[in-house]
């Protein structure tokens, strides 16, 4: 193989915040037609890699090489017109505008001085079709699936001639059957010589995708792959820079009594029908699912948050089929929710409080509460969890793992009877997972009975005793631990 | 892992038990002012005059707190000014027209602004209503009810102690209607930093969802706190009433403005969960010197609410400068 000359160059990138050094110095060369992996521990340095590529950020020194001339954007727009496409996590379409408006806002076609409506959609239908996407680009973005909202947000990057792309957890959304489609949209790239920066933290599909791997510690790339199928484990050790004993821990086996016991449970808007399970005392309970397959919706209305239009949810044997967070939270069944930022903390308002929001009524002394007794009942469970801070610090300031411990922390407090998990190590690095799947064995251990809803097929399997699958919002089957693999699973899942 | 590190050394404000940090600005601001008016009139600077701004302030002072209560949860109150209105007049009308003891009339006068705060409270909560349109509505039709009683004409012929109220200063400085707005003050600030309810507030304000899976009953709180809003906007419409002897269907128009506007200059977001009564005080004091300041140094009204306006940008845009270092 020849080797053509590299779309993009960097050459010893630093970049401090005062005194602060949080890149050293690191190289990387993305060739055309290739996938590069960028992995690495929230914080290792990935995003602002990718912010000194994509313009947000400049570096403090350092050479960036764009196609052979010196390369220095000093704005998003810059970096965008030279052509790189950045596509963030979430997710920044307009929903109440068409597609071509979301590929061209900001920088319309126009036509004597009018906008070019035409022109933009003709533009806007080629990159969709770039992408084998056969969607009107008059059609409003609302109402789209993820993945194919994503895939315009690809498509609006292709129509300014994107020549590298930077994808920042692109799957961090989607299902299997999404995440295939999009591995499919970015072979053709591939062909097409587009270069791509891949950033995930699901280190499976990088082995699906990935070129290349480079891994990067602490500012600083600390390991390179040059192929794609490289044993998670040898991923997972040089990112976290020790050699791992497990990744989970010791799963206890479960009394033989029942806790909970959910009958025929059925949503009013039909996400999920007919679920029937029980979860006994010391069960871990796994539920997974593709995306939309009515995991996260079940387990809400079990916890009280929506809407059951039949069915029953016993608890030792007693009807307590919740109307409200506050009826199930007093039967003892809690939900650390999915959106930790939108659901399980309130960013803004400090460790402490955010742990007492939940424990109010167990934190008054004849309708009182004095700063010194929340303090003191905060300060006991962010040791006892290990939370990385200090109780007056804003929740907003913790990593996500810290900020997982708060919502646990909070719930803990009340010594519940089940505790219900939704996706309870999304978006939080590796390191801090095994803290967090302590947690849970810790709670089984105690007799809790624990429901852990993940789309991380190998956290479900590492985590619990028996596992239901759900496909479109019906139960496909349960597992028993020793029955359950990726295989078994996926079948199921995709009844 | 950095995030952790990095954040041991900052300092995060507590909302609920620091409802004085956030508004150390508008303290300073407060200061400065009281400064500026000692140097430049003779007549700032005097027990006498003090007595006055607080006498000045009662009205404002007592619906603004309710005002923060809505703020923090994340609302707005437009009604209050015509909630005010109508207590007043039902005040005047059980009173005077119908005869009804005091005793009697004022608390039935309250209950009506009562219902006011309840029908808004359940527009918004169980019809989904946003809290602006609501009480856009609920301030037109409490307007328009409040003209209907006496078809716009005023009332006067009150009892001479009600009155009095807002004149005789007990101990040779407390009127009862400054007195009323210190107790409103107190219990205010209690309520917010010890109580079960209080502090169930700033978690609605910060993130409603956050507060309805920790188990805290955010329908009830919400229309509670519209209640309690429209209450002390009819305290504070009973006061106006002391103050002149008379109550007319006009009072009160453009109040709601001048409550979110004190509200805002002590600090309170209006994107709810950040704040508090402590700051509102400030907030009602900075309008209250600026006011007597201006009158003193003989301002045009007109262009007091030019200054007025500019002291509200500046104390919001202070804030924002502020949270962005």
């Amino acid at each position: 193989m020849t080797a053509p000359a590299p779309i993009l160059s960097l050459r010893a990138i630093r970049k401090s915040y005062g005194s602060v050094e949080v890149l050293h110095g690191v190289d990387l060369d993305i060739f055309p037609g290739e996938v590069v992996a960028l992995l690495g521990e929230n914080g290792a340095g990935k995003s602002t890699v990718s912010n000194v590529i994509s313009g947000t950020v400049q570096p403090s020194s350092g050479d960036m090489t764009w196609l052979g001339a010196s390369y220095a954007p000093a704005s998003p727009r810059a970096a965008m017109d030279a052509g790189v496409g950045m596509i963030h996590q979430e997710l920044k379409l307009l929903p109440q505008l068409s597609i071509a408006e979301n590929v061209f806002v900001g920088r319309y076609l126009m036509k004597g001085g009018r906008i070019d409506r035409k022109a933009m959609e003709d533009r806007a239908q080629a990159g969709l079709k770039r992408l084998g996407l056969d969607i009107p680009p008059s059609r409003l973005v609302e109402g789209l699936s993820t993945a194919n909202q994503q895939l315009i947000e690809i498509a609006k990057a292709l129509t300014l001639n994107a020549r590298l792309l930077i994808l920042d957890e692109p799957t961090a959304a989607l299902g299997g059957d999404e995440t295939q489609l999009l591995f499919r949209q970015i072979e053709r790239l591939k062909a097409d010589g587009v270069g791509i920066i891949y950033i995930s933290h699901r280190l499976e599909e990088i082995r699906q995708i990935a070129d290349r791997i480079i891994v990067m510690r602490d500012g600083a790339k600390v390991q390179e792959f040059d192929r794609g199928d490289v044993p998670v484990r040898a991923i997972v050790e040089s990112m976290v820079g020790r050699s791992l004993d497990r990744m989970f821990p010791a799963v206890p086996s479960p009394s033989d009594e029942v806790t909970l016991d959910v009958r025929g449970l059925t949503s009013p808007t039909n996400t999920f029908r007919d679920i029937s399970f029980s979860v006994r005392k010391g069960e871990v309970f796994g539920i997974a699912g593709l995306m939309g397959a009515g995991r996260t919706e079940l387990v809400r209305a079990i916890t009280g948050a929506d809407p059951i239009a039949r069915g029953t949810v016993m608890l030792d044997g007693q009807d307590i089929t919740p109307r409200s967070p506050i009826e199930a939270i007093r039967n003892g069944m809690v939900l650390v929710p999915e959106d930790r930022k939108l659901q399980g903390v309130v960013l803004d308002h400090s460790i402490a409080e955010n742990i007492a929001y939940a424990n109010l009524p167990e934190l008054t002394r004849g309708g009182w509460i004095t700063a010194r007794r929340l303090n003191a009942f905060a300060d006991g469970f962010i040791q006892k969890f290990g939370v990385k801070g200090q109780g007056h610090q804003n929740a907003g300031e913790l990593s996500g793992g810290n900020q997982q411990k708060v919502v646990l922390a909070k719930w803990l407090a009340r010594n519940p009877r089940v505790v219900v998990l939704d996706e309870p190590t999304r978006g939080i690095d590796v390191g801090a997972r095994s803290s967090i799947y302590e947690l849970i064995m810790d709670l089984a251990r105690s007799g809790v009975s624990v429901i852990v809803v993940s789309s991380d097929l190998e956290e479900v399997l590492g985590v619990s005793n028996r596992i239901m699958v759900m496909a479109q919002g019906k139960q496909a089957g349960i597992l028993d631990r020793k029955d359950a693999n990726d295989v078994s699973i996926m079948e199921l899942a995709t009844l | 892992m950095q995030t952790q590190s990095r954040s041991g050394a900052s300092k995060g404000t507590s909302p609920l038990f620091g409802s004085m940090k956030g508004a150390t600005g508008p303290l300073i601001g407060l200061i400065l002012l009281c400064a500026f008016l000692t140097v430049a009139t003779d007549t700032f600077f005097s027990v006498r005059n003090f007595l006055n701004i607080l006498d000045q302030i009662t009205v404002l002072g007592i619906m603004a707190v309710g005002m923060t209560f809505v703020i923090l949860i994340g609302g707005i109150d437009l009604a209050v000014g015509s909630v005010m209105a109508l207590t007043m007049m039902v005040l005047g009308y059980l009173n005077v027209e119908l005869g009804v003891a005091m005793g009697i009339a004022i608390p039935a006068s309250l209950a009506a602004a009562a219902l006011n705060g309840l029908v808004a409270g359940i527009l918004i909560t169980r019809f989904n209503v946003p809290a602006f349109i609501a009480t856009l509505a609920m301030m037109s039709i409490t307007r328009g009810l409040a003209n209907m009683i006496t078809n716009g004409q005023q009332i006067i012929g009150f009892p001479a102690w009600f009155n009095m109220s807002a004149i005789i200063r007990y101990g040779g400085f407390l009127t009862l209607t400054v007195a009323l707005m210190l107790v409103v003050f107190v219990l205010g600030l209690l309520y917010q930093r010890y109580r079960y309810g209080g502090r169930a507030l700033y978690a609605i304000g910060g993130n409603p969802e956050v507060a309805r899976l920790a188990g805290i009953n955010v329908t009830l709180m919400t229309v509670m706190v519209y209640v309690v809003c429209s209450v002390l906007a009819g305290v504070s419409g009973i006061v106006l009433g002391a103050r002149l002897d008379s109550v007319q269907p006009s009072s009160g128009v453009g109040y709601e403005l001048d409550a979110i506007a004190a509200v805002v200059i002590g600090g309170t977001s209006l994107s709810g969960g950040t704040g508090g009564i402590g700051g509102t005080v400030i907030g009602v004091l900075i309008i209250g010197v600026l006011r007597n300041g201006l009158n003193l140094l003989s301002v045009s009204p007109f262009m007091q609410q030019v200054v007025i306006g500019a002291v509200i940008v500046l104390a919001v845009t202070a804030e924002t400068f502020r949270k962005r270092k």
